[in-house]
C-alpha cells in the first residue's frame, strides 16, 4: 500500500485516472492552469500499453466534437480545458446532452471574464452547473477539494456518465489543479472490448454486424410532439440523478452556531477558518458540496436548522449562494465573500468577513 | 509535528524544487504534505514562491497567511514575507544582495550565505540544497536521510551519480546555521 501513495499535481492526477479508467481517448487542448493533464497524458505514451488515443486538437471546438464522436460509439472520452476554453464547449455540451452520450468533460478553472487570468477561480458555476450551452440541459458537476478526490471523481464521473447517458463533469480551480499532494491512483482497469461495448451501449453506433436495427444518434427533432417528449425522458432522468447522486461531505454540522457552504479549494481553506475560529470560541460546521449538480439541498437545509446564519465564501461574485438561499428558504441570513481575478483569500481573510457579516453586524 | 513553510526567491532558483524535494521528504516519513506552487508565467527572473506543508494529521487549508518557517532568497521575497512569519517562527534569508535585512525580533533571524557557499563549492546548482540543508538545521521536519530518499525518487536514474554532491551540499548547508 505505502508504495503506492505517491505525490503530484492535480493535473497530472486527472490524467494518470484516466489511464488507469482504462479510457478510450482523449481530446484535448492546452490551456492554463491545465495544460499538465494533456502534458502527462503525452509523457505516459497509453498509446502504448492500453492502446488509449491522446490527441492535441487544433481547438477546443474540436475537441469536443471529437469527444461528441468518440461517445456516439461508446467509448470512454473527455476532454479538460479551463474556462475560455469551456466557453468554447458550451455548443458540444448540449448537443452530447441532447444526444444522450456518456462524456466527461473537465474545467479546471481560470479567473475570467474574457481571457482573464490563469489564476484559480470558481465562476464557472453558473456555466457548469444551469447549462452553458442552449436549451434544457444539466450535466452531473462534481467537485473535487483534493488531488486524491481529482484521481477518484475520475472513474465516478464516468461510470456516472454511462450509468445515466449523461455528460459528467469535474469542475475545480486551478489551485487543486497545480498543488501536489498525496495520492493513491486506482488499479488500472481494461478497456472495454467491442463486445463488451455492445453490451454495456447498445444504443453505440459501432457497428450492426447485421444484427440489429440501425442505432441513429441525433439531436435534431423536428416533430414538436416528440421533441418535448424527448424533453420529458431528459428531465426524468435528471430527477432521477437528483434523487440517487447527490454527494456532500459535512464537517462539525451538528455542534456549531454558523454554517459555512464551500466548495473545491475553498473549502479547503474554510477547513482552516474553522480550526481558527474554534481556537477563539467561535463554532462553525461545513457542508461541502460534492456534486455541484445535483445540489445537496436538503442536506444544506437540514444542517442549517438551528443555526445563528450561513456563510458562503465563493472565488466569484457569488453564484453557488444563489442555491444555498434556495436550499435555506431565506429563513436565516446568508452572507457572502469572495475574491476575483486570481486571488485567494486566506484562512484569517475568511474568518474576518464571517465575523463581520454575521457575528459583528 | 507541523510545519507551514513558505520559499520565495527568483525563478530559477530551485524555489519549486527545493519544495518539492523537501515535500518528498515528507512522503517518505508518512507525514501528509502539501505543495503549492505560485504558478504563472514567470520562469527564470521573475519571482517565485512555494507553500509547503508537512502534517501528521489531514491538511485543511493548502494556502496561508502565517508561516512556521519563511525562506527568502531576494529583497523583494524578504520584503513580502518578513511580516508572515508567525510571532516565534523562524526566517531564513539569503544574504546575497540583500540591503534592507529584516528588523523582527520576535521571530528567530537566520542570515545564511548560501550564494556564497555554492560558489565555493564550485556549483551554482547546489544553491537549493545548501539552502534546504540549512533549513533541516534551523526545524530538523525531516531527516537528511528522508531528503536523500525522496531525492533518488524524484531523479531520474541517469542523474543518481549526482546524490553524493546533493549530501555534501546540504550538509554544507546546515553549517551555515549559527545559533
Amino acid at each position: 500500500m505505502k508504495d503506492q501513495v505517491t505525490l503530484m499535481k492535480g493535473n497530472e492526477a486527472l490524467a494518470m485516472a484516466m489511464i488507469r479508467y482504462g479510457a478510450d481517448g482523449y481530446f484535448g487542448y492546452p490551456i492554463t492552469p491545465q495544460s499538465e493533464v494533456l502534458e502527462k497524458l503525452e509523457e505516459e505514451m497509453p498509446w502504448d500499453t492500453t492502446g488509449m488515443v491522446v490527441l492535441q486538437a487544433e481547438s477546443e471546438v474540436s475537441a469536443i466534437n471529437m469527444v461528441y464522436a468518440g461517445a456516439c460509439c461508446g467509448k470512454a472520452v473527455c476532454t479538460s480545458t479551463s474556462s475560455p476554453g469551456f466557453s468554447l464547449m458550451q455548443e458540444g455540451m448540449s448537443y452530447m446532452s441532447a444526444s444522450e452520450v456518456p462524456a466527461l468533460v473537465i474545467n479546471v478553472m481560470r479567473g475570467g471574464p474574457g481571457l482573464g487570468t490563469i489564476h484559480p477561480s470558481q465562476a464557472d458555476y453558473f456555466q457548469a452547473c444551469k447549462g452553458g450551452g442552449h436549451g434544457d440541459y444539466h450535466p452531473i458537476v462534481l467537485a473535487p477539494s483534493s488531488v486524491q478526490e481529482m484521481a477518484d471523481f475520475v472513474g465516478l464521473a464516468w461510470d456516472l456518465a454511462f450509468k445515466y447517458r449523461c455528460v459528467s463533469m469535474i469542475l475545480v480551480d486551478g489551485l487543486i489543479g497545480q498543488m501536489m499532494e498525496k495520492v493513491v491512483l486506482p488499479e488500472q482497469k481494461p478497456r472495454r472490448t467491442e463486445d463488451q461495448i455492445r453490451e454495456q451501449c447498445p444504443w453505440a453506433i459501432n457497428g450492426r454486424k447485421g444484427m440489429r436495427p440501425k442505432n441513429i444518434i441525433t439531436s435534431l427533432e423536428l416533430d414538436d410532439d416528440k421533441m418535448e417528449a424527448n424533453n420529458e425522458r431528459f428531465q426524468a432522468t435528471y430527477r432521477e440523478i437528483e434523487k440517487n447522486e447527490v454527494r456532500c461531505e459535512l464537517v462539525n454540522t451538528d455542534d456549531c452556531d454558523y454554517l459555512m457552504v464551500a466548495f473545491g479549494s475553498m473549502a479547503r481553506i474554510g477547513m482552516k477558518t474553522m480550526e481558527l475560529a474554534a481556537e477563539e470560541g467561535i463554532k462553525i460546521g461545513l457542508v461541502r458540496p460534492i456534486t455541484l449538480w445535483p445540489f445537496p439541498t436538503k442536506e444544506i437545509a437540514e444542517a442549517a436548522k438551528g443555526k445563528k446564519g450561513v456563510f458562503v465564501p465563493e472565488l466569484s461574485c457569488g453564484q453557488m449562494i444563489e442555491d444555498v438561499k434556495l436550499a435555506v428558504e431565506c429563513k436565516l441570513p446568508v452572507e457572502f465573500y469572495g475574491r476575483t481575478g486570481g486571488n485567494v483569500p486566506s484562512p484569517e481573510e475568511l474568518l474576518d468577513a464571517l465575523k463581520n457579516k454575521l457575528i459583528n453586524k | 509535528m507541523k510545519a507551514e513553510i513558505v520559499i520565495a526567491g527568483f525563478g530559477g532558483q530551485g524555489v519549486l524544487s527545493m519544495g518539492k524535494i523537501l515535500a518528498y521528504s515528507g512522503l517518505m516519513e508518512d507525514k501528509e504534505v502539501s505543495w503549492l506552487p505560485s504558478y504563472g508565467p514567470e520562469q527564470r527572473g521573475g519571482t517565485a514562491n512555494v507553500t509547503v506543508i508537512l502534517n501528521d494529521e489531514r491538511i485543511s487549508s493548502p494556502i496561508l497567511n502565517s508561516y512556521d518557517m519563511v525562506v527568502v532568497l531576494n529583497q523583494q521575497s524578504l520584503d513580502k514575507f518578513e511580516s508572515k512569519v508567525k510571532p516565534g517562527g523562524i526566517l531564513i534569508y539569503d544574504n546575497y544582495g540583500i540591503h534592507m535585512p529584516p528588523t523582527r525580533k520576535d521571530i528567530k533571524v537566520y542570515s545564511i550565505a548560501a550564494t556564497e557557499a555554492s560558489i565555493e563549492m564550485k556549483n551554482s546548482k547546489t544553491f537549493n540544497m545548501i539552502v534546504l540543508g540549512a533549513m533541516l538545521k534551523a526545524n530538523p521536519m525531516v531527516t537528511i536521510e528522508s531528503v536523500l530518499k525522496g531525492l533518488k525518487k524524484t531523479l531520474p536514474e541517469r542523474h543518481w551519480h549526482l546524490l553524493p554532491l546533493n549530501e555534501e551540499a546540504l550538509k554544507k548547508g546546515a553549517t551555515l546555521i549559527n545559533d
